[in-house]
């Protein structure tokens, strides 16, 4: 079925690429997740009104929306702005830096409830009993609590990355030569699309049948400490 | 900044927002026809029934909607003969017919997928007690495991919606006219990106809150005998003396 002309070479590119990009964003997304996690728990008003406009928004606007927004509209209020302090300026936005921060913000909305769900998860004896031997909260944290969370937010955290490297296909649309662009690419100029978008669906299925595996290798390493029953 | 620009484009704002409200709907709908039988298979125990519902949901939640919709826009293009053949060229030469396609058949595996857990949730005590009442399968999916089901799979299912409701976005790359695809032409004539990009997005926000309050006022409906019960327990000790 597949007369791949020289262009199998793109594809296995575009993949690399994608997989790149997909583990940049799911950085952000961690990091991020772990910031909105923080101030939806505090006490605190203002982290608190944060973090939850922070997850409302970037949930409710589609992910196509904010990428052209962050490439094309980002750029011009650059410079608009400058134009209203008398500067002319020109700014290239970089599609991969565009596409990993757009990414990155929304997947960090969705993995914020996740941190969020996995801290609530820990038991609170177990919090008490870190400071109760005498560890300040930053060192129960990361002693006691951030290795549990893991075990509880792994599974969430498996969903959000399969959800994100198939978002990640959206970054075509700025032209970042990625998967689903390069399919592209091949599509138009074999003139054979459903043979290369076929493929390239079927590199997509793989990526995702191999994350399946390795979430289940990194569940169990985060249960070993867990008694089966 | 230029929000006259935003002004003057209501209309064909609006009309896109038209557009998206009738994609989401007509693929919410016949994705949901579709995504009961698949379900069903998908739990048989019966290999002949389950490994094609299996194949199916398993393709359409692992690979990326936009390769999805390209497959079938672009990629029937190449089986242009064969389909003309049999007239169904005439429909796949459409943009918007393609993305309800694409669309339905996305939001079927997802739904489908739902619905297996929320089948196989229903707790085995109430499928043994219509067994015990001489119920025969039939009569059991329809009166005890389908409804259950449903409210079970309600809140998952208003998630399904939204994310459907945002991803007839993508539908724009291929030339549907919803509201990121009128936004994405006036912009690209008026370089006026941010001003309707967020538009866009504030129009996106409010049809995803109509939804989502849509989908509440359902969820209490659905669950009306669960709430009856918690107000007749809240009630009990002040109105009855001799209950024990």
């Amino acid at each position: 079925m597949l007369n791949l002309n020289g262009y199998s070479w793109l594809l296995w590119q575009g993949t690399q690429l994608t997989i790149l990009v997909g583990l940049f964003s799911m950085v952000i997304a961690i990091v991020l997740g772990l910031i909105g996690a923080w101030g939806k728990l505090v006490k605190a008003k203002i982290p608190r009104a944060a973090a939850d406009s922070y997850t409302t928004v970037f949930r409710g606007i589609p992910e196509l929306v904010l990428i052209l927004l962050v490439y094309y509209g980002v750029p011009t209020v650059i410079q608009d702005l400058a134009k209203a302090v008398g500067r002319e300026i020109i700014i290239d936005v970089n599609p991969f830096v565009a596409g990993v921060i757009t990414i990155g913000f929304i997947y960090g909305a969705f993995s914020t409830e996740v941190f969020r769900g996995a801290y609530l998860a820990v038991p609170n004896g177990q919090i008490e009993a870190a400071r109760s031997v005498g560890m300040s909260p930053a060192r129960a944290f990361r002693r006691v609590i951030l290795p549990q969370m893991w075990r509880y937010a792994l599974p969430g955290l498996g969903n959000v990355w399969m959800v994100l490297i198939k978002a990640t296909a959206l970054i075509s649309v700025i032209q970042l030569p990625e998967l689903m662009r390069n399919a592209d690419i091949a599509a138009r100029a074999t003139h054979l699309p459903f043979t290369w978008y076929f493929t390239a669906s079927l590199i997509y299925l793989g990526i995702t049948i191999a994350s399946m595996l390795i979430q289940q290798r990194a569940e169990a390493w985060a249960a070993k400490g867990v008694r089966r029953s | 900044m230029e929000f006259g620009i935003v002004w003057d484009s209501l209309p064909q704002l609006l009309n896109g927002a038209l557009i998206t409200i009738e994609l989401t709907t007509i693929s919410v709908l016949i994705g949901l026809c579709l995504a009961v039988p698949l379900s069903l298979m998908r739990v048989s125990t019966n290999p002949f029934f389950r490994m094609p519902a299996y194949g199916f949901i398993f393709y359409f939640r692992g690979t990326p909607l936009l390769i999805q919709i390209f497959l079938i826009y672009y990629g029937s293009g190449q089986f242009q003969e064969l389909l003309s053949q049999i007239g169904l060229w005439t429909f796949f030469r459409e943009a918007h017919f393609c993305a309800i396609l694409s669309l339905t058949l996305n939001t079927a595996a997802y739904t489908a997928e739902i619905l297996r857990g929320s089948i196989q949730a229903v707790p085995f005590g109430e499928i043994e007690a219509a067994r015990a009442a001489g119920m025969s399968t039939g009569l059991q999916y329809r009166r005890i495991i389908l409804p259950k089901a449903f409210r079970l799979a309600w809140p998952a299912y208003t998630n399904e919606v939204v994310f459907l409701l945002q991803a007839t976005s993508l539908v724009s790359i291929i030339t549907v006219m919803d509201i990121t695809g009128v936004v994405r032409v006036i912009a690209a004539r008026s370089f006026a990106f941010y001003e309707l990009f967020i538009t866009a997005a504030l129009f996106y926000l409010g049809l995803v809150y109509g939804v989502l309050f849509l989908f509440r006022k359902v969820e209490f409906r659905l669950t009306r005998h669960r709430l009856d019960r918690i107000t007749i327990v809240k009630k009990a000790p002040s109105g009855s003396v001799g209950l024990k």
